[in-house]
């Protein structure tokens, strides 16, 4: 449920770096404390995101969520699927349903992130 | 093709689907005057697009629709913080009158003084049930009272050169519109916490309150159905300090005659007439939320006031009132239906109904109490908050329980409400249900819990007996549909 | 402590017997009430009260005949011209009718879907029909009244922009501008007045809003000042009056970002007020931004259609202080007498009504102008005018209007305020040609002798 190959912030966002691009979105357990995700809110592409800012809002029937940037940058791309079709985020977080990119300012953030060993006995 | 005998089943076609052309339900009288030269077609549009369908199409129609309803007049509503009680008949027959119905806004003083007489009476007795005597019927609703009501409290440390009050402190426990209102008065909300007994936290109030406080907002009884034991001293707390205290009056229905809320140091409230004074929800509103004020507040409230003068009852505006929060003049039907109300009920009747309510919900209470989680363990005032954790465990949400509820013909109580209750279900009897009447819902809520553990499917896929089943409400927030379109 | 703890008495709205709250006070545990009433400070617990005590229903009905009795009505033979917000209709009986159902009328806001599908299916109507008539794409189910319902536009405008200076034109009646200034006073929002000639605008302006018919009456320039909005990076917001709907083009063929409009004349009796509903109508694009209540369409588990309250997160409810607004409780069962009405008119009811508003108007108008010492004029947009307009009197509106007090003539809104010895007078199907020929013939009595 929390792969090893991503960083794990505390308000349950994920990082995949793929070279200096940083692939964002939430983890299962944020998906599925919120329930059926039925709207993302989400920056548009060129603005910057500081380390542990919000970028963006997900909804489910009867809750609402900041979102918030593990790592700070210029956002290079948003997952129009999951605007699109929200359910996306609650059937594959780690795939289609990921949410935006950035362009890391600053690698050594990533050392502010936990590793799936970490995260997950935080969830408990 | 055959037609299948089912006397139950309901044509659910929208008006625009069932429209044929040229049906009609009305005409208007032609024409009297000499005919008038119309405008520049440029001005003009071609048809409006709306149903053509014949007058019994019209009643059926919605009268079906109403049939699908589960209403005070056709079932026990016990929804807390809602106040569902019986809404006397007599009520809407006086709101109807001519002389009341037909009368407009903008009448000179002169031509409606009944009018005028009838706000500025509902106006002393609201005054005298709350201990707060200026009052404003101007509000449309609770929400719209509690927005004056702050209004008048930014109004009056402003007067006062005191604008670095710009806090709101309002309980974890608070209704949503507390919040909502607050941050629509430019006030930045500080939540103070409930203790383990579900009272203000007062040491933390303590640590809250200071210089910045423009207010403290607070229900009473509380969103949990208790009365705070330390009332005295969370007012003096906030006076200390210079604040303000806001009381949202919309369980005002456990107070009547009881205790005023102003003689425990409450500065500003609001109440819900479609709540307490019994004027018909009608499916979400109209309401009408007077705002109720100490006489220093008065010269803020907002516009009009009934006052009487020497030359008779005329509406006025008040000094420094925080101005026009709405078109006119507030719910004057709604205000009628409360009017009538008080006079029906009396002095003797109005404690009546608030005893009755106590007793009716701690009745509930005691007799539910192995069976569910109660929020506080302690007597509660008009309404108890149970807590379905322990059906949570054995697999079964609070959500459930309120759907299956459905199937007995009972509505569901208030879930999820307040937010500091897991599971929650908020039950408010009121004064206007029978004995028998609850020993049914006791009877039902103790049937379903041991249908948790005998027949969890059939409470987790409730209600079974409704005109359809659970809807798919994250489908509907994702694509929404939100009226006809022709296809 | 004034009263005694078991003050009790039978009522028929209460039907807890002595002997039955006995039973459930034994079963709680206490011997009264009191036992439950520890927490209220006992100082203050029983205050005395002064209210009087109660009435028999017949009693009630005697003490509200005659409090009715006291105002002047078209029931008490009064006819009158005031509009200005408010409007004599018609009221059809299909509207009384359902409005009799209890199962409407007592239910409360639709938060169990299942068991509120009749409240559901008809704001899902009111919804439908309200961007029949705006020509808008989506509305909600409605807001406390026409001014708050444009008070929240232009904030929603601020918020879709991210600007907070707000337009309003100059020939908007005051209540529009007196509630947004009421509603925007702490959120940093500046008002300013547009003329309904302008031909350019603050580049920082979030909206324009725009009234037509305007307070006087006329119909504004839409397009134009739509278009002067959109060039500028603002929104415009319109606020129309829902009967001329049925005549003159829908503010969604301008390409109009907010519709808002007084519900009152769709069906909904006076009442020295209130209750009514305002409208409220926008693009698509701006749903999220949406004060008030939605009705959505889904299936149920089983794949039948049915109805939800949705898009909820906008709401106090979840978002609390950052919410779209504060509104909980609205005015669903106006909605119910709009929608009833609206159907009930139909497509040729609603046509042949706003046709019989405006001839009865401009047939009182041209009377009216006639008359020595009166004229008609037009203010504003110099467009044609719909079932109200502004006429100059030969002296003060506060002194004729009292002499047609005298004859059973309520006269028209004086506006003074915004033009000397200015009358707003309105025209609606209810003024037979006799009562407009007995209100002119009054005027010019009076008139000649001023
Ligand atoms: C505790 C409480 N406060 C405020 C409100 C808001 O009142 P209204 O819905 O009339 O705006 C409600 C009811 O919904 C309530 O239960």
């Amino acid at each position: 449920m929390y792969p090893d190959d991503l960083k794990y912030s505390k308000e349950h966002e994920w990082v995949r770096m793929n070279g200096n691009i940083a692939e964002i979105g939430v983890t299962v357990f944020a998906q599925e404390s919120l329930g059926d995700v039925v709207f993302v809110d989400l920056p548009d592409v060129g603005t910057d995101v500081a380390q542990f800012a919000k970028f963006g809002e997900i909804e489910s029937v009867k809750a609402v969520s900041d979102l918030f940037s593990p790592v700070g940058g210029k956002i290079v791309e948003v997952n129009a699927a999951a605007i699109d079709s929200p359910e996306v985020v609650n059937e594959e977080p780690y795939g289609t349903g990921w949410l935006i990119k950035v362009e890391l300012a600053d690698a050594s953030q990533l050392d502010d992130l936990m590793d799936s060993a970490t995260y997950q006995p935080t969830l408990e | 093709m055959t037609i299948s005998a089912h006397a139950g089943d309901i044509d659910r076609r929208l008006l625009m689907d069932r429209s044929v052309t040229g049906r009609k339900a009305f005409t208007l009288p032609d024409s009297d005057v000499p005919e008038q030269n119309l405008p520049d077609s440029s001005f003009l549009r071609d048809d409006v697009e709306l149903p053509e369908v014949s007058q019994l199409e019209v009643i059926r129609y919605f009268s079906v629709l109403s049939q699908l309803n589960f209403s005070i007049d056709t079932n026990f509503y016990p929804l807390g913080s809602c106040t569902m009680k019986y809404n006397p008949k007599i009520n809407d027959e006086l709101s109807n009158l001519p002389g009341l119905a037909d009368i407009h806004p903008l009448q000179p003083d002169e031509t409606v003084q009944g009018a005028i007489r009838l706000l500025k009476n509902l106006q002393d007795d609201l005054g005298e049930i709350t201990g707060l005597p200026g009052v404003s019927l101007a509000p449309l609703a609770g929400a719209q009272g509690e927005y004056a009501g702050l209004l008048i409290a930014r109004a009056y440390h402003n007067a006062r050169n005191d604008s670095v009050r710009t806090v709101a402190i309002i309980p974890d426990s608070a209704h949503g519109t507390n919040p909502a209102s607050a941050a629509m008065a430019g006030l930045d909300v500080v939540t103070v916490r409930s203790d383990d007994q579900g009272n203000v936290d007062v040491v933390n109030l303590r640590e809250l309150a200071n210089e910045n406080t423009a207010v403290f907002m607070l229900t009473i009884p509380s969103t949990l159905g208790l009365f705070e034991p330390n009332i005295l001293e969370l007012t003096k707390i906030i006076h200390d300090v210079g604040g303000l205290v806001y009381a949202d009056g919309a369980n005002l229905n456990a107070l009547l005659g009881l205790v005023k809320l102003g003689d425990l140091g409450v500065d500003i409230c609001h109440s819900n007439l479609h709540k307490t004074f019994s004027t018909p929800h009608g499916g979400g509103g109209p309401g009408s939320g007077p705002v109720m004020v100490t006489d220093e507040l008065a010269k803020f409230l907002p516009k009009p006031v009934a006052e009487k003068t020497d030359d008779g009852y005329v509406l006025a505006t008040p000094e420094m009132s925080v101005g026009s929060i709405n078109g006119f003049h507030g719910s004057f039907s709604i205000a009628v239906r409360a009017y009538a109300y008080i006079k029906a009920l009396g002095l003797e009747g109005l404690q009546s109904v608030s005893e009755n309510a106590i007793i009716s919900a701690n009745y509930i209470q005691a007799k539910l109490r192995d069976k569910y989680d109660l929020a506080a363990d302690r007597y509660c005032m008009h309404e108890t908050v149970l807590s379905a954790a322990r059906q949570k465990k054995r697999g079964v949400a609070g959500l459930d329980i309120a759907k299956r509820l459905l199937d007995f013909g009972i509505h569901a109580p208030t879930m999820y409400f307040p937010m500091i209750v897991d599971e929650a279900l908020m039950v408010e009897p009121t004064e206007s249900e029978s004995k028998e009447t609850l020993d049914h819902f006791i009877a039902v809520m103790r049937q379903i819990d041991d249908e948790v553990d005998s027949a969890p499917e059939l409470v987790h896929e409730a209600p079974h007996d409704l005109p359809v089943t659970r809807l798919d409400e994250a489908t509907a927030a994702r694509k929404p549909v939100l009226r006809w379109t022709a296809d | 402590m004034a009263s005694s703890a078991n003050t009790s008495v039978n009522h028929p709205y209460i039907p807890s017997t002595d002997s039955e709250r006995a039973e459930m006070l034994e079963v709680i545990g206490v011997d009264s009430l009191d036992g439950l009433l520890g927490d209220i400070p006992i100082e203050h617990r029983h205050p005395k009260l002064d209210i009087d005590a109660g009435l028999s229903e017949q009693e009630l009905s005697t003490v509200f005949g005659s409090i009715a009795a006291e105002n002047a009505s078209s029931s008490s033979g009064y006819i009158s011209f005031l509009g200005a917000g408010s409007y004599s209709h018609y009221i059809p009986s299909t509207v009384r009718s359902i409005l009799q159902r209890g199962e409407f009328v007592t239910a409360y806001t639709p938060y169990q879907p299942e068991a509120a599908q009749g409240t559901l299916q008809v704001g899902f109507e009111f919804q439908t029909i309200i961007c029949q008539l705006t020509g808008m794409e989506v509305a909600n189910a409605g807001m406390y009244d026409g001014p708050t319902a444009f008070a929240e536009a232009c904030l929603m405008a601020a918020r879709v922009t991210k600007r907070t200076k707000i337009g309003v034109l100059s020939t908007a009646d005051r209540r529009l501008p007196d509630t947004l200034l009421a509603y925007s006073k702490y959120q940093g929002i500046e008002i300013v007045e547009i003329s309904t000639d302008a031909t350019e605008i603050p580049d920082d302006l979030a909206c324009i809003g725009i009234q037509s018919p305007n307070f006087f009456g006329e119909i504004e320039d839409i397009e134009r000042l739509t278009n002067l909005a959109h060039e500028n990076g603002a929104l415009s917001v319109v606020h129309v009056n829902p009967t001329a709907l049925g005549m003159f083009k829908a503010p969604g063929e301008f390409d109009v970002d907010i519709v808002t409009a007084e519900g009152q004349p769709l069906g909904v009796p006076m009442a020295f007020g209130g209750p009514y509903v305002g409208l409220f109508a926008c693009k698509k694009a701006h749903i999220r931004q949406m004060p008030g209540r939605i009705i959505g369409r889904t299936t149920d588990t089983k794949g039948r259609a049915g109805y939800v309250l949705t898009l909820q997160t906008r709401e106090q409810h979840i978002r609390r202080e950052r919410a779209t607004s504060n509104i909980c409780t609205s005015t669903q069962l106006i909605g119910l007498m709009v929608t009833v009405y609206t159907a009930t008119l139909g497509k040729q009811g609603i046509k042949d009504l706003a046709s019989l508003c405006y001839q009865k108007a401009h047939y009182a108008a041209s009377e009216i102008n006639g008359l020595a010492g009166f004229s008609v004029e037009s203010l504003g947009s110099g467009g044609t005018f719909f079932h109200e307009f502004v006429v100059t009197c030969p002296e003060s509106v506060s002194k004729i209007n009292a002499a047609l007090l005298d004859k059973k003539i309520i006269g028209g809104l004086d506006i003074s305020d915004r033009l000397d010895n200015g009358m707003l007078v309105c025209v609606t199907e209810t003024s037979s040609k006799a009562d407009i020929d007995k209100f002119v013939q009054a005027l010019s009595q009076i008139g000649a002798s001023a």
